[in-house]
């Protein structure tokens, strides 16, 4: 508690712009702490990379932050206020390997979850929500397979139907748990052409990425974590051979260095 | 067959199976795809020693005491499964399995250790319970369904298990959205607000109050293959959670009808003298429509069609 109280007095200022806040955050799944006493002060307007090793709590973090997994200690607010007070401001996108695609339910149904916020238990769909979620699919190229059962369409179709139901949210932070993990090369084009369309129009994108050959083509900026923190900031300044190796504990070989384009 | 002979003999039976299966089968469907199936069968067997206690404690067989005990020994083992799974780190389905069949062993001996003869509590009647016996003496035909006088008389199971099945329908229907969002996404159900611990328990409270009223009239047994088999023989119908839903219902309603009609007219068609177990019987037409719909359904084949990116 102290930990939490001494930092976030130092750090006023910048929280209260910051989409995402986080301030001394751990989180333990048995003995060992998963992630310890991490800070992060993401900002606005930006594409941001959670990069580092497997197992390094990268996910953990995002999880925690939003409340999904209970911290043993920490805070995370969302522009200067408390997440729960902010969830409409949100949008999450999950591993797509945490769900069961075989879940009976058609793709624009998974659309149309992320409008439930303005549905609520018993609100009629109407029109208006349908136009909604044709519009959110047809920004990811999926318009033709809205009545798609979702477990038909392929691991990069997923992940885009899950990113149209982030959009469909409308929000100001988007928050992406491995977007690219295991979809194909046009997926991972379109993907990144919606992630840049929203920071263009101001909002501000957190992802958790693992592959650092392209974090410099699609971030601004970078923040690097093995459990504890071990840098934040801009991809010129951060993304560098001392701070990789750092994160990565040696494990990156002289090779893979040479061929990440670092500045 | 005449109203005169099926109003008094087979309605009320009937219609209470049909409410026990549908009530039932509606959250079987969540606790299905949530692969929590096995809770309907904790639940329904922890009960026995609730109401065997319950009939210790105040001497009769009365609705009230043994409702409370059987929700009691549900909260008992709700808590020891937790207990079990985090003191002994394995997983929920192993503390399940162990919590139930012991508690059920125990309800067991219990059972036959006091003095249960002179009432209609025993173990047969707690697996398959005694729905031939809800017979509605005093009506004498379809006119007695409007007869306040008849009416009173019907077997208390009835309204009982109505009502049941009225909560269970309206608590599913109510919260309808959050219930299919956090089953299929609960980390992104978490991040919308939805408070997807207490929906998941209260999923189970209800799954509990509809096995707990139903335990009494048709036993363990139907409960069990209630929550499991019309859903996942709906599962096979349909690719759409509403569908599924529906065709649960249908599925609940048919092997309802059907294993009571056969169990009581079944055994005297092929030639033999006494009727089965109508609940016995609902089960295994239960089990068949499963089996039917594995061979046949349109979509028991999935995930092997997905196209290629």
């Amino acid at each position: 508690m102290t930990l939490e109280l001494a930092s976030s007095q130092e750090t006023v200022a910048p929280r209260a712009e910051s989409p995402l806040a986080v301030r001394g955050m751990t989180v333990s799944y048995g003995q060992k702490p998963a992630v310890f006493s991490v800070d992060m002060t993401v900002e606005p307007g930006k594409m941001t990379a959670i990069i580092g090793p497997n197992g390094a709590g990268k996910s953990t973090l995002l999880k925690a932050a939003l409340g999904i997994l209970t911290p043993l200690a920490g805070t995370a607010t969302v522009y200067g206020k408390p997440v729960e007070q902010q969830r409409h401001r949100i949008a999450y996108v999950p591993q797509r390997a945490s769900v069961d695609w075989d879940f009976p339910t058609r793709v624009v149904d998974v659309v149309l979850m992320g409008l439930y916020p303005q549905l609520g238990l018993l609100g009629r769909i109407r029109p208006v929500h349908r136009a909604r979620a044709a519009d959110c699919l047809a920004r990811v190229g999926m318009e033709d397979f809205a009545t798609r059962q979702i477990g038909q369409l392929s691991g990069g179709q997923q992940q885009r139907v899950f990113l149209a139901r982030a959009l469909a949210q409308d929000a100001d932070l988007y928050l992406l748990d491995e977007p690219f993990a295991g979809v194909d090369a046009a997926t991972e084009k379109a993907i990144i052409a919606v992630l840049k369309s929203l920071r263009d129009a101001g909002k501000t994108v957190v992802a958790v990425h693992h592959d650092l050959s392209t974090v410099p083509e699609y971030f601004d900026n970078v923040f690097l974590i093995n459990t504890h923190r071990v840098a934040e900031g801009r991809v010129e300044e951060v993304f560098q051979a001392h701070h990789l190796q750092d994160a990565y504990g040696g494990r990156l070989a002289g090779a893979q260095m040479d061929a990440l384009q670092l500045s | 067959m005449s109203g005169s002979e099926f109003v008094p003999l087979s309605l009320v039976p009937m219609l209470i199976g049909i409410f026990v299966a549908v009530a039932c089968a509606l959250p079987g469907n969540f606790l299905v795809l949530r692969r929590q199936a096995l809770i309907g069968d904790a639940i329904s067997h922890v009960v026995l020693p609730g109401i065997v206690v319950a009939f210790l404690l105040t001497g009769m067989v009365t609705t009230w005491p043994m409702l409370l005990g059987a929700a009691g020994a549900s909260i008992i083992a709700v808590l020891a499964i937790e207990g079990v799974r985090r003191l002994g780190k394995i997983e929920s389905g192993a503390a399940m399995g162990v919590i139930f069949t012991a508690m059920f062993a125990g309800g067991v001996l219990l059972l036959e250790q006091s003095d249960t003869s002179n009432v209609h509590l025993d173990v047969e009647h707690a697996l398959y319970g005694n729905l031939e016996s809800l017979i509605w003496l005093d009506a004498t035909g379809w006119a007695s369904l409007l007869d306040p006088e008849a009416l009173a008389t019907i077997p208390v199971e009835l309204p009982r298990m109505a009502v049941t099945l009225l909560f269970v329908a309206l608590f599913t229907a109510l919260f309808w959205r959050p219930l299919k969002i956090s089953t299929f996404d609960e980390g992104f159900a978490r991040t919308i607000g939805l408070k997807t611990g207490p929906l998941g328990l209260g999923l189970v409270i209800v799954a509990a109050i509809a096995a707990v009223a139903a335990f009494d009239a048709v036993g363990s047994i139907i409960v069990i293959a209630m929550f499991i088999c019309p859903p996942a023989a709906a599962r096979m119908m349909t690719n759409r959670l509403e569908h599924q839903i529906a065709w649960s219902v249908l599925f609940a309603t048919l092997a309802a009808v059907v294993g009571y009609v056969l169990a009581g007219y079944g055994p005297l068609w092929i030639g033999m003298r006494d009727s089965v177990s109508a609940a016995g019987m609902i089960a295994t037409v239960s089990g068949v429509i499963l089996g039917f719909a594995a061979v046949f359904g349109p979509h028991r084949h999935r995930g092997a069609a997905a196209p290629a990116a």
